[in-house]
């Protein structure tokens, strides 16, 4: 498929330039790997030209693993230890966990995050996924022989800072390069509207394997801009073959199934309801714990209704989203569909009623996320062209806030707030010499502290002693591209910076992902240590790199003496690259950044001058 | 820190070209978005988010009205001080008291909900206007500060007027 020419003939970059990126859709059923070949986007396949990876890790008693089709062929046998669909579990604790997944695992509670009891020992949501983004990685690396200096990872836009941490977290253990984390719906949005050069207002409405999003964008020359975005990232298409499976359940009567015949029925549930997409009824193989199987004729009519519930879940959020964009239905230019679970006719149906148009579908549903990633990858990574300047504004899904008196919640920064974004707040003590305070940092957007999810309790140690109220505590929440979250504080009075303890309430701690990490190499047979130098190698190689281009460009923006002082530093971490010794390198490094600091601020200055100087220039009558 | 008018390359008015100024904020964010650091070093990124922050603040600040009029009221030295400072006319709090009667009363009455919405919204309009005047062509802020006290409340009083109508919506 070519999807888009994004560069000319004669026009493609210098190959020992291109850089090699990847777009990733780590999804609940499938997950994808895309990047730009010969400036066309197009999904990665494996050595038997399969596309879509199923989402599904098999863990064996020696802790190797099975990741895909093989694991998936193993769940009826081996339910226990074949994991499916667990980004449901993604940055979540055990309460949060749907009924489906507590009755097929063995989950833990370890306070936070749940854990996965499999044969091999626990593993977090997080491993699990990260096994799946290793064997994409692999693919990527294979098939494009090289290594993946960056990827874009998808989550649901609906994601909550937790899920969204986790995410990152799981594509550090697989050692990808994390560009960004960028929302499902605008990564669809991207490959639809830059395909078709699109104008105007567009809705994203994606139902996946266990996710559903909804987003409103305005497109206008190059600009993507999200208006708004809602949803529920715990209605998926999991949750169609759930409520048929138990309908089938019912319908035949059987005694209590055991794990592997309860599986055996959602895998036929599935199955039922992807035929159900194309005919009028299907027949059912229910397995009975008894003898054999019992069939069950299921009309797809009998299925719309069982499922209309759920089709009505998705108008909420829909309607939510429009409500805070100020818009109607009938103000969407086009409706894109996004995601396995919009191939049934019914909800098909139900969108095209909603919106009053019937729904766009021309890029497959399940390719449409990783293609979009991949092009937003192409760019981050810096391999873009004339021609390709187009900028991607989104927001933050869900309101952050924080706890006040009596477990209410107070807001902070709104949803739909275009990201990055920061808001201080201002804190004073309630005790003489107070040097610690906590805050407690909650999502959503109720009023009560108890129907917000809590994201992380922050201690705020090393405030100067003072009389009760004197002192008065800055506390900046910056939230960055990827919609992740940071605190920072000072003592206004005194400038002191206080120092912040993150208790993050359903994320790993720094300690646990080294751990991992550590685990992950051991088990690999890889030397960390030599891993770490190479890593800090490229680093300052592509800070010294920078740091020419910057000066090519720019020189004129330092004095003698300030240049002086940059070309010392280049000189000396030059040096240090030949020297084998991480933590000089990383010392290197880190004295050229604070030495570039104030030139960097002055381009970005003067890049902000020139552009709206262009600006005026353009709009003189004339 | 950066001064959101001058920013953007605007004239320091209540009365903004929204269209100059949306312009203008794409301009700004296509220099200094964090996408275009992505692949560039650490300090790099880390300014970038910082003025990409400051453009998404000064742009909200600028689109909307009320933030805009407390803003420039703020540059010339007036603290609205919204929560705090309630000492309203006792006219307009006898039109406060009487807008929330109407709200109440008519909880379960969309067309009336939605008519006292439209009623609040044509108000607004003629007070935003007079914010312009007491800030742009005769200034008097005081005056322009106790009309964004004014509209602050019926801001507040129209969300509310919306939940109550998309409570019945969703019955």
């Amino acid at each position: 498929m070519v999807l888009l020419q994004l560069s000319e003939p004669g026009e493609s970059p210098d190959p020992h330039q291109h850089r090699l990126a990847v777009g990733i859709d780590l999804g609940t059923t499938n997950s994808l790997v895309a990047t730009l070949r010969h400036a066309v986007p197009e999904c990665l396949p494996d050595v038997d030209g399969r596309v879509l990876l199923p989402s599904v890790v098999r863990y064996h008693r020696d802790a190797s693993t099975a990741v895909g089709v093989d694991a998936l062929a193993a769940q009826v046998a081996d339910p226990r230890n074949t994991v499916a669909s667990v980004k449901r579990l993604m940055g979540r604790g055990l309460a949060d966990a749907d009924a489906g997944m507590r009755a097929r695992y063995d989950l833990v509670d370890a306070g936070g995050m749940v854990r996965i009891n499999t044969v091999a020992g626990l593993r977090t949501p997080v491993e699990v996924s990260s096994e799946i983004l290793q064997v994409l990685r692999q693919r990527a690396e294979d098939t494009l022989g090289g290594e993946v200096e960056g990827a874009v990872i998808t989550v649901p836009a609906y994601f909550d800072d937790a899920q969204r941490q986790a995410t990152k977290d799981a594509a550090r253990l697989a050692g990808l390069n994390v560009l960004r984390l960028l929302n499902e719906p605008t990564a669809a949005a991207i490959a639809y509207g830059l395909d078709k050069s699109a104008e105007g207002i567009y809705a994203v409405f994606d139902l996946g394997g266990g996710t559903f999003d909804f987003s409103v964008l305005q497109l206008s020359r190059g600009v993507f801009e999200v208006k708004a975005t809602s949803g529920d990232s715990a209605l998926g298409g999991d949750d169609f073959d759930e409520a048929l499976s138990n309908y089938l359940q019912e319908k035949a009567r059987g005694a209590d199934l055991d794990c592997g015949s309860a599986r055996a029925l959602l895998v036929e549930a599935r199955r039922v309801k992807e035929a159900l997409t194309s005919h009028d009824s299907v027949a059912a193989e229910v397995p009975m714990a008894a003898d054999g199987t019992r069939q069950i004729m299921v009309t797809a009519e009998e299925f719309h209704h069982l499922t209309q519930p759920l089709i009505e879940r998705t108008l909420q959020p829909v309607k939510k989203a429009l409500r805070d964009a100020g818009l109607k239905p009938s103000d969407i230019q086009a409706v894109v569909l996004v995601g396995g679970a919009t191939r049934m006719p019914h909800l098909r149906r139900a969108v095209e009623a909603f919106f009053g148009r019937p729904p766009f579908i021309d890029i497959d549903p399940d390719k449409v996320v990783a293609i979009g990633a991949a092009i937003q990858a192409n760019v981050l990574v810096g391999n873009r062209q004339e021609g390709e300047d187009w900028l991607l504004l989104d927001v933050i899904p869900l309101s952050l806030g924080l706890e006040t008196m009596g477990g209410l919640t107070e807001k902070v920064i709104p949803r739909n707030s275009t990201i990055p974004i920061a808001k201080a707040q201002d804190f004073t003590t309630f005790k003489d010499g107070q040097t610690a305070m906590a805050i407690h940092v909650v999502q959503g957007e109720r009023e009560l502290v108890q129907d917000c999810r809590s994201l992380a309790r922050f201690e705020l140690r090393g405030i100067p002693p003072m009389p009760a109220g004197g002192a008065r505590i800055r506390v900046t929440f910056q939230v960055d591209a990827d919609g992740l979250l940071s605190v920072s504080a000072r003592e206004q009075t005194t400038g002191v910076e206080a120092s912040i303890a993150v208790k993050p309430s359903y994320g790993l701690s720094d300690e646990e992902i080294t751990q991992m990490l550590q685990a992950g190499y051991q088990h690999a047979s890889t030397d960390m240590h030599l891993r770490a130098l190479r890593e800090q190698c490229v680093d300052a190689e592509r800070l010294l790199e920078a740091t020419r281009q910057a000066l090519n460009e720019d020189a004129h923006l330092l004095n003698a003496a300030e240049l002086a002082h940059v070309e010392q530093n280049m000189t000396a971490l030059q040096a240090l690259v030949q020297s084998a010794d991480t933590a000089a390198i990383k010392a290197g490094v880190d004295a050229l950044s604070a030495a570039t600091g104030e030139f960097a601020a002055r381009r970005m200055d003067q890049a902000i001058r020139k552009a709206l100087t262009g600006n005026r220039v353009d709009n003189l009558p004339i | 820190m950066q001064e959101y008018y001058s920013l953007f390359g605007l004239p320091e008015r209540f009365a903004v070209d929204v269209a100059k100024l949306d312009t203008a904020y794409r301009q700004v964010q296509a220099q200094v978005h964090p996408d275009k650091f992505a692949h560039r070093p650490e300090t790099e990124r880390r300014i970038a988010m910082q003025w990409a922050t400051l453009a998404n603040e000064a742009h909200r600040v600028l689109r909307n009205p009320l933030p805009r009029a407390r803003y420039l009221l703020e540059r010339r030295g007036v603290d609205v001080e919204a929560e705090r400072n309630t000492s309203m006319s006792p006219a307009f709090l006898m039109q406060q008291i009487e807008w929330r009667e109407s709200v109440d009363d008519s909880r379960e009455d969309a067309e009336a909900l939605q008519r006292l919405g439209k009623d609040l919204e044509r108000d607004e309009r003629v007070m935003l206007d007079d914010v312009r005047r007491a800030l742009d062509e005769e200034p008097d802020l005081q005056a322009a500060a106790e009309l964004v006290r004014r509209l602050m409340f019926m801001e507040k009083l129209r969300h509310e007027i919306d939940d109550a109508l998309i409570q019945l919506d969703s019955h």
